[in-house]
Parts: C-alpha cells; sequence; structure tokens
C-alpha cells in the first residue's frame, strides 16, 4: 500500500480554500462580498507556490498509485492556475455589476479547478470518472447561478441533459474495458494488458472503446458531439462563458491524451481513425455554421469546435511530436480565447452586454485599445502569421504532414481559410463600419486592464519566439 | 445456463431505452431525468457482472462511486429543472427554444 499524500497537497489546500470561502461568505455583509475575490486569489497563488514545492523530476504515485504526479500533470496544473489566475481578474467587476457577486460563485469556480486537478492527476478511471463529475457537476451549477435569466436556465438544463449523457457513454466504455481486461481499471495495468493479449481481436475492448471515444468527445465537443456548445457559451453569463472557453479545455485535451495515450495507445489504429473522422467534421460544421452567427459568443462557441478538431487531428498522429504539437495549440487557444473574452466581459458593464456581432460596430473609435485586442485575437484565431495562433496552426499541420496525412492537411487548410471569414468579419464590423449604439463605459480597474493587454501581447510574441513553450510542452511529454 | 452474455445483453438493452428516452422523448423534462438515472444503473448492472464473473472486487466499488454520482448529478438536475421551471412555466422540451441558431 503506497499512501502517500504529499503529491496530493495542492489539491487538499484547495478543497480548504473552497471550505474556507463557503465559511467567510456565510458571516461577511452584502457589501463586503469582495473579499470573496481576494481568498479566491490568494488560493490560487497559494496552490500554485505548493504545487511548485511539491514538485520533483521522479512521477510521483499517491493514494495507492490511483494518484499519479508525473511532468504532464505539473506543466498543465501550474498553466491551470495561471489561467484561472488571470480569469479572476477579467470577469470580476463583471459579476459584481451582473449581481452574481456571490460566495458560490467563486467556490464553485475553485470546485471546477478542483475538478480540472483531479482530472489531470489521475491514473485510474475511476479517478478520471470521480474528477470529471465534479468538473462537470460545478460547471452546471455555474451555468445555471444565473437564476433569473431564461437563457441560462434554459443552457443549464440543456447541458446537464448532454453532459449526463456524455458521462453515461463514457462509463459505460470504461466498465467494457474493465471486463475485457480482466478487471483492470489503473490505466497502466490497463496498457500491460493490451500489450500481452491479442488486441485487434479483442471486441470487448474494442467495443469500450468506441463508448469511450465518444464519451471523451462528448466532453470536448467535437461533432456530432457539439450540440452543447453553441447553446452553454450563448445562454451563459460572459463570466460563465469565459471560465468554459479557457480553463476546462486544458483539461478536456489532458483528459483525452490520459485515456488514449497512456491506457489504450495499442488501440491507436482504431481510435485514430475515430478522431480523424470526427476532426474532419468538427472543421467542417464549426467553420461553416459559424459564418451564419449575429451572436459573438455563439460565433465563438463554433469556432471552438473547429479549434477542437484541430486538437483531434494533433492527437490521431499518436507522435511525440503530434501530441506536443496539441498541449501547444491547446495553451495557446487558451491563451487567445482568455483574451478574447476578457475583452467582452470588460466590455459588458452595468446592465449593458456586449454579445451581439453589431454590438461592436465602429469599435476602434471608442474603444480602440479594446478593439486593437480583438483584432489580436481574431487574427490569432484565424492564424494569420506572426500570431501565435498561426505557429500552433502550423505545427499541427507538420505533424500530420510527417505521419503521412497529406489530404487530411491540406482539408485543414483549406478550412482554415473559410473559418477566417467570419474571424475577419469582426474586424471589419470594429475598423470600418459606422458605430451605432452610445458606449460610455466607466474603467475596469487598471490591473485587469494591463493583465489584458499583457495577455493580447503574449499572442503576439509568441507567435513570433514560439520556441520556449513549445520545448516546455515537448518536455511535458518526453518526461 | 443463464452466462455473463445474457447479463450484458441484458445492461445494453436497459442502456439503449435509456438512450432512446433521451433523444425520442418530446414530452416532459422529468422523463429525460428519470432516463438518465436509468443509463447509469445500466452501467452499473455492466460493473457488477463483470466484478462477479471475474472474481475482482474493484467493479463493484466502482458501483458505490457511480451511484454517489449519481444522486448528486440528480440532485443538480432538479435544483435546474426548478429554476426553469421559474422561468418558464412548464416542464415542456419543446418549450426550451429560447436558444437556437
Amino acid at each position: 500500500m503506497n499512501m502517500n499524500i504529499i503529491p496530493a497537497l495542492p489539491e487538499i489546500l484547495m478543497a480548504a480554500m473552497i471550505v474556507l470561502i463557503l465559511l467567510v461568505d456565510a458571516f461577511v455583509g452584502e457589501d463586503k462580498k469582495s473579499i470573496n475575490t481576494g481568498i479566491t486569489l490568494i488560493a490560487l497563488i497559494s496552490v500554485y507556490i505548493v504545487q511548485v514545492l511539491v514538485y520533483n523530476p521522479h512521477t510521483q504515485l499517491a493514494f495507492n498509485n490511483m494518484f499519479i504526479l508525473d511532468s504532464l500533470a505539473q506543466g498543465m496544473k501550474l498553466v491551470t492556475y495561471i489561467v484561472s489566475f488571470i480569469v479572476v481578474l477579467y470577469i470580476k467587476q463583471y459579476i459584481t455589476d451582473k449581481k452574481l457577486q456571490k460566495g458560490e460563485f467563486y467556490a464553485i469556480f475553485l470546485f471546477v479547478i478542483l475538478g480540472i486537478m483531479v482530472m489531470i492527476s489521475a491514473d485510474n478511471m475511476l479517478i478520471l470518472y470521480v474528477g470529471l463529475e465534479l468538473l462537470s457537476l460545478a460547471l452546471y451549477a455555474l451555468v445555471a447561478l444565473n437564476r433569473d435569466n431564461i437563457k441560462s436556465t434554459e443552457a443549464a438544463m440543456k447541458f446537464f441533459i448532454l453532459g449526463a449523457l456524455g458521462s453515461g457513454l463514457l462509463l459505460f466504455g470504461i466498465s467494457f474495458i474493465y471486463g475485457a481486461t480482466g478487471g483492470q481499471l489503473q490505466l497502466e495495468e490497463v496498457i500491460k494488458y493490451t500489450y500481452q493479449s491479442d488486441v485487434p481481436n479483442n471486441a470487448l475492448l474494442v467495443f469500450g472503446l468506441v463508448f469511450v471515444v465518444a464519451g471523451l468527445v462528448f466532453k470536448l465537443g467535437l461533432v456530432p458531439f457539439h450540440m452543447w456548445i453553441p447553446d452553454v457559451y450563448e445562454g451563459s453569463s460572459l463570466a460563465t462563458t469565459t471560465i468554459i472557453g479557457t480553463v476546462t479545455k486544458i483539461a478536456g485535451v489532458v483528459f483525452v491524451i490520459r485515456f488514449l495515450i497512456n491506457g489504450l495507445v495499442l488501440l491507436s489504429p482504431q481510435w485514430s481513425l475515430m478522431l480523424a473522422l470526427l476532426g474532419v467534421l468538427s472543421l467542417f460544421i464549426g467553420n461553416i455554421v459559424a459564418i451564419a452567427q449575429t451572436n459573438i459568443k455563439r460565433m465563438l462557441g463554433y469556432s471552438t469546435i473547429a479549434h477542437m478538431g484541430f486538437v483531434a487531428f494533433g492527437l490521431m498522429t499518436v507522435s511525440v511530436d503530434g501530441i506536443s504539437s496539441t498541449l501547444f495549440y491547446t495553451i495557446i487557444y487558451v491563451l487567445t480565447s482568455l483574451a478574447g473574452f476578457g475583452a467582452l466581459t470588460m466590455l459588458s458593464r452595468g446592465s449593458y452586454e456586449c454579445e451581439s456581432i453589431d454590438d461592436l460596430k465602429g469599435l476602434s473609435k471608442t474603444h480602440p485599445i479594446y478593439a486593437g485586442i480583438i483584432l489580436l485575437v481574431m487574427f490569432s484565431l484565424a492564424g494569420i502569421p506572426p500570431l501565435a495562433g498561426f505557429y500552433a496552426k502550423f505545427k499541427i499541420l507538420e505533424a500530420l504532414i510527417a505521419v503521412g496525412y497529406i489530404k487530411l492537411a491540406t482539408y485543414t487548410v483549406i478550412m482554415s481559410f473559410i473559418g477566417a471569414f467570419y474571424y475577419l468579419r469582426i474586424v471589419k464590423v470594429m475598423y470600418f463600419d459606422e458605430n451605432t449604439i452610445d458606449l460610455r463605459l466607466a474603467d475596469v480597474n487598471i490591473v485587469s486592464r494591463s493583465v489584458l493587454m499583457l495577455n493580447a501581447l503574449t499572442l503576439l510574441v509568441l507567435g513570433i519566439v514560439p520556441s520556449g513553450v513549445m520545448a516546455f510542452c515537448l518536455k511535458l511529454i518526453s518526461g | 445456463m443463464i452466462g455473463m452474455t445474457h447479463f450484458l445483453i441484458l445492461s445494453a438493452i436497459l442502456f439503449a431505452i435509456a438512450v432512446m428516452g433521451i433523444f425520442l422523448n418530446r414530452k416532459n423534462i422529468i422523463v429525460v431525468l428519470m432516463s438518465i438515472e436509468l443509463m447509469l444503473l445500466a452501467v452499473n448492472f455492466n460493473f457488477i457482472t463483470f466484478s462477479s464473473f471475474l472474481h475482482n472486487i474493484a467493479g463493484q466499488i466502482f458501483v458505490f462511486f457511480t451511484l454517489t454520482v449519481a444522486a448528486a448529478e440528480s440532485a443538480i438536475g432538479l435544483a435546474i429543472l426548478i429554476i426553469l421551471f421559474r422561468n418558464l412555466r412548464s416542464i415542456n422540451v419543446q418549450d426550451m427554444d429560447k436558444l437556437q441558431g
């Protein structure tokens, strides 16, 4: 029995901080609710410090080997903390304005982070499932928290039903893998088993794999399991959309890597075909349907689907280059959409909600800085050099070509080309259309604004000198 | 003689009924919530079957976790249903049409 709990200390600290927020929130008055923001930021910083302290270059196992802290887990957790710290800075003014400022918001947000941490560190299918549910249940609550808004509640219901269906599919698949491998739930035992047995003829294992892949891509949001993404993006408040559109993507990608690469890599001929098919569909549906959208949140939802298609392509190469490019792509995508949602969140002040694409008309005249930030974000999402999005797409294409998928790479380029249309339309609306609505916004505090500007600047810098982050991703994969 | 295959087929049928209940149901959200529960129970049945035939206890432990999570899940689902009813004054699936595009 290995009952070492040191590697799990950040998780334990995070759980304690959540309890602290709930306790403090019960005792402070309505006018002092901003203390919750402070505790949340302190929680994220202290968890980051503890995470750095518990690190050692060897892979550490805890809780009878169910919990793993390897370089992938360590690196992606640190990225998660940084991203969630920035998210809190972006949304704190918004949730005060929109009267969402309650202790619950931050407590549930930290539960989301805790779920992500558990998922990233899981080495056992049971822990993966528990982490996933911790993340999903907290997200349903976060969407539904805006409870007097009919759109939000409807989005929460749809999210709940489809999310539960996704978890059900995943569990059904896990149960077959458990049976087919003779009672293994530990991912490294699953891989050992598949090395010994005649995998392609193990119908039960492949049957389980189909359901597992369906459940996994449900969480990533690939076509045809994407139905929840546009509705949830549009329906939830911008603060929640920012959370769903950024930090949870990290969890989704690491989740798929853990399951398919660490556990079922010998079945890669089967699952890479599935991922290729789903990726092709996602790029098509995501890019084409996004053109028709008038709501910017919904448009970014469809754009997410297209971007997850890229992630699927990166994973299906099953090479070290491909997987590290996927991680790089994910990090860049998260940083880009973080800046995009951050700008939208800061533009939505008071009772005003920056939602429709028409709301951005003539933004370059009224708010040149925000317009510049959104411009950088859109160029990066479209993959225009020299921004980071271009290099990320380039690395995925390189990995695809390296393993011989020339046709797929060509298709991807064509689809990105189509996708550039709707990103550039936003730029056109901001810079060349006449301003129709009077946008006089009180300024958000200087710290949040400078972080937003730094974030947008990072996209430019990482596009020019990507080697540092790329080496970081490569190190996470090769250990 | 009833073997493992029979149990697996039964749980697959239960799972299929649950998935159809979610997709084909055009009336009531409560039926959808019931289908979700049925789906998780079908999975539990699968785990117990394997656990019993493979003489491995881990599957039964998994069932405990699934049951607990399912309880939390239905609590959240019903809570969302209540706030949805307060806004919509209906629990009809077809009335959920504010988000479309």
